[in-house]
């Protein structure tokens, strides 16, 4: 406020700057808005982490699941953050059913030998792949149906029918030993 | 502004501005109000940086308030769990809170200044009695929305502050224990209470949003008092807002930022109290039971009248006086600059609201109380002998121009 004026002054920015250096004005007016642009996204930056998963979230990443509670031939649905996870104990039967599904599962072709670590137990998403909605068992190909739009899934989780267009995800997930995989 | 019908209307997209501003004058209503349009006085000190302060202290509030609700939770088995949740889990909860706590208090700091600016100056006076009162609603919101506020993380002090607090308005004659229990909603503060007290503390500084845009409204009528307080005349005595009164704005944001962010990093909780981390226990209160320090002052009113009906008076009195504060101090001299009296009384004024403060930290017992009830006396004194200064106090020369 050092340069107060005396006069009255023009207020539209074609007003003849007299002996302001032009050019120094504009770096400190450019060097000022870029400060206050980064330090903007600076604050912006927390706001919008705290809405992402809280570690209170995280901290339920995994989820470990007995397989000895599974008999042959069915499947169980365990919830794994907040959705369900499909863990089919495959019968000989089945896994046949599968393979052979390799040459006929043309929308979203994968091998049955590569979606599983072991062949008779089968571990997918049950959200299905089109809106969300959890599939259930039956359909046409062995596997599972959505009953929210008719898409079918055959017995490698694989789509068989839309309005999805992929298969079942597979989480992730290992074997800490025979009896027992850790999702997540 | 009125719309003629031989005013012609821009048409053509492409000349944005025009065609907007025949549609939705937007962008001259921003430069009339904050912008190259609004003239204000040429001599402003930084005494006048505590209004664009306060408005960004309100935003900061309200920013921080609203990721903080999303995370809270008002309900007696979980909210002070939550609060922990925040602090602990959620991703830089910590900042937020932080943020919340000490913008509460820097809040009610800036607002404290930019009151005792107009109480300087004389802002209060005609043409701004209106303004001068939306102010003193702003003050009221924002103690109702502090003290809500301070209710959620349900610990010991908000639960006893809210105990206390709440229990003033049963002196009402006849119904304010039924008043009491309708605000509880029970028979003690419980759930209900923290649950409405939530939705409260959430809506009501959209309240005082609205009321700040009465305040520069009225703001905008008679222009900004100045420090030597007279009516300016010449179009040489006015600036433009923007860029002079922006940048300097701007600039004292910056310098206030500094202690603000100081409090925020390194001592959060030193403006708080210790005994609101134990979780609200309905069973025993706090040996030492103190609102926030922004409180302060009315609560040692409140504390150095022994009768309880008179005490809740003069403090709600003591807010409320503020309102007839113009009708009080007719000086024709707005300035404290130039009134040899009014000057030296104010500066009092100023101590004893301190020293008021620092009472209602002490004890209520013993020496605390006799000064609490002198520091009470004068500082209604000092309402009371306004009227008197404004008969018969005889003013500096003032100048006709600045």
């Amino acid at each position: 406020m050092s340069t107060k004026p005396t006069a009255p002054h023009a207020t539209d920015d074609d007003a003849p700057l007299g002996d302001v250096d032009a050019e120094r004005r504009a770096l400190l007016v450019n060097a000022t808005a870029a400060f206050g642009l980064a330090g903007a996204a600076c604050v912006a930056l927390p706001f919008v982490s705290s809405m992402n998963p809280s570690r209170s979230v995280k901290a339920l990443a995994t989820l470990d699941v007995n397989l000895n509670d599974i008999p042959l031939g069915e499947a169980k649905t365990f919830l794994w953050q907040g959705k369900p996870v499909f863990v089919w104990h495959r019968s000989e039967d089945q896994i046949t059913e599968a393979r052979k599904g390799d040459t006929t599962a043309t929308m979203d072709p994968a091998n049955d030998a590569d979606r599983v670590q072991k062949a008779e137990w089968l571990v997918v998403m049950g959200v299905c792949t089109h809106l969300g909605c959890v599939p259930m068992r039956g359909g046409e190909y062995g596997g599972w149906r959505c009953p929210c739009h008719g898409s079918q899934f055959d017995d490698s989780g694989r789509v068989r029918q839309g309005p999805a267009g992929t298969n079942l995800e597979i989480p992730p997930y290992r074997f800490l030993d025979d009896a027992t995989i850790r999702i997540g | 502004m009125a719309h003629t019908p031989n005013h012609p209307v821009e048409n053509d997209i492409r000349n944005t501005y025009q065609w907007l501003e025949d549609r939705l004058p937007i962008i001259s209503f921003l430069n009339n109000s904050v912008g190259s349009n609004f003239m204000a006085p040429r001599n402003l000190s930084y005494m006048w940086n505590f209004g664009s302060l306060a408005g960004i202290a309100l935003v900061l509030q309200i920013l921080t308030g609203i990721f903080l609700a999303m995370h809270y939770k008002p309900d007696v088995h979980m909210a002070f769990d939550s609060i922990q949740h925040i602090m602990r889990d959620v991703n830089w909860g910590w900042l937020i809170r932080n943020l919340h706590m000490v913008g509460a208090s820097f809040f009610f700091i800036v607002v404290y200044i930019h009151m005792a600016r107009g109480l300087y100056y004389g802002s209060y006076k005609s043409p701004r009695e209106v303004l001068w009162g939306l102010g003193v609603v702003i003050f009221l919101l924002m103690m109702a929305t502090g003290f809500l506020g301070y209710v959620l993380p349900w610990g010991q002090m908000s639960y006893w502050g809210a105990t206390v607090i709440t229990n003033l308005l049963s002196v009402i004659p006849f119904v304010g224990p039924d008043i009491v229990v309708w605000l509880w909603g029970g028979y003690a503060v419980g759930d209900p209470t923290l649950n409405r007290f939530f939705v409260l503390h959430f809506v009501l500084p959209f309240v005082i949003i609205a009321v700040v845009v009465l305040h520069i409204w009225a703001l905008h009528m008679h222009g900004s008092n100045n420090p030597k307080g007279i009516s300016l005349t010449k179009q040489t005595d006015y600036i433009p807002f923007h860029p002079y009164y922006t940048i300097k704005d701007i600039f004292g944001l910056g310098v206030y930022l500094i202690p603000f962010t100081f409090m925020v990093f390194y001592a959060p909780e030193y403006l708080g109290h210790t005994d609101n981390n134990i979780p609200a226990n309905p069973l025993v209160t706090p040996a030492h039971i103190v609102p926030e320090w922004y409180f302060l002052p009315f609560y040692a009113i409140l504390r150095a009248i022994p009768i309880k009906e008179l005490g809740v008076l003069a403090m709600f009195g003591s807010i409320l006086i503020l309102f007839v504060l113009p009708w009080l101090d007719k000086h024709p001299v707005r300035s404290a600059r130039f009134r040899p009296l009014y000057r030296p009384l104010y500066m009092l004024f100023l101590a004893n609201f301190i020293l008021l403060g620092w009472c209602g930290m002490m004890p209520a017992e013993g020496i605390y109380v006799r000064i609490a009830q002198a520091a009470t006396a004068i500082y209604f004194g000092f309402f009371a002998l306004l009227p008197v200064l404004s008969k018969y106090e005889k003013a500096k020369p003032v100048p006709t121009s600045i």
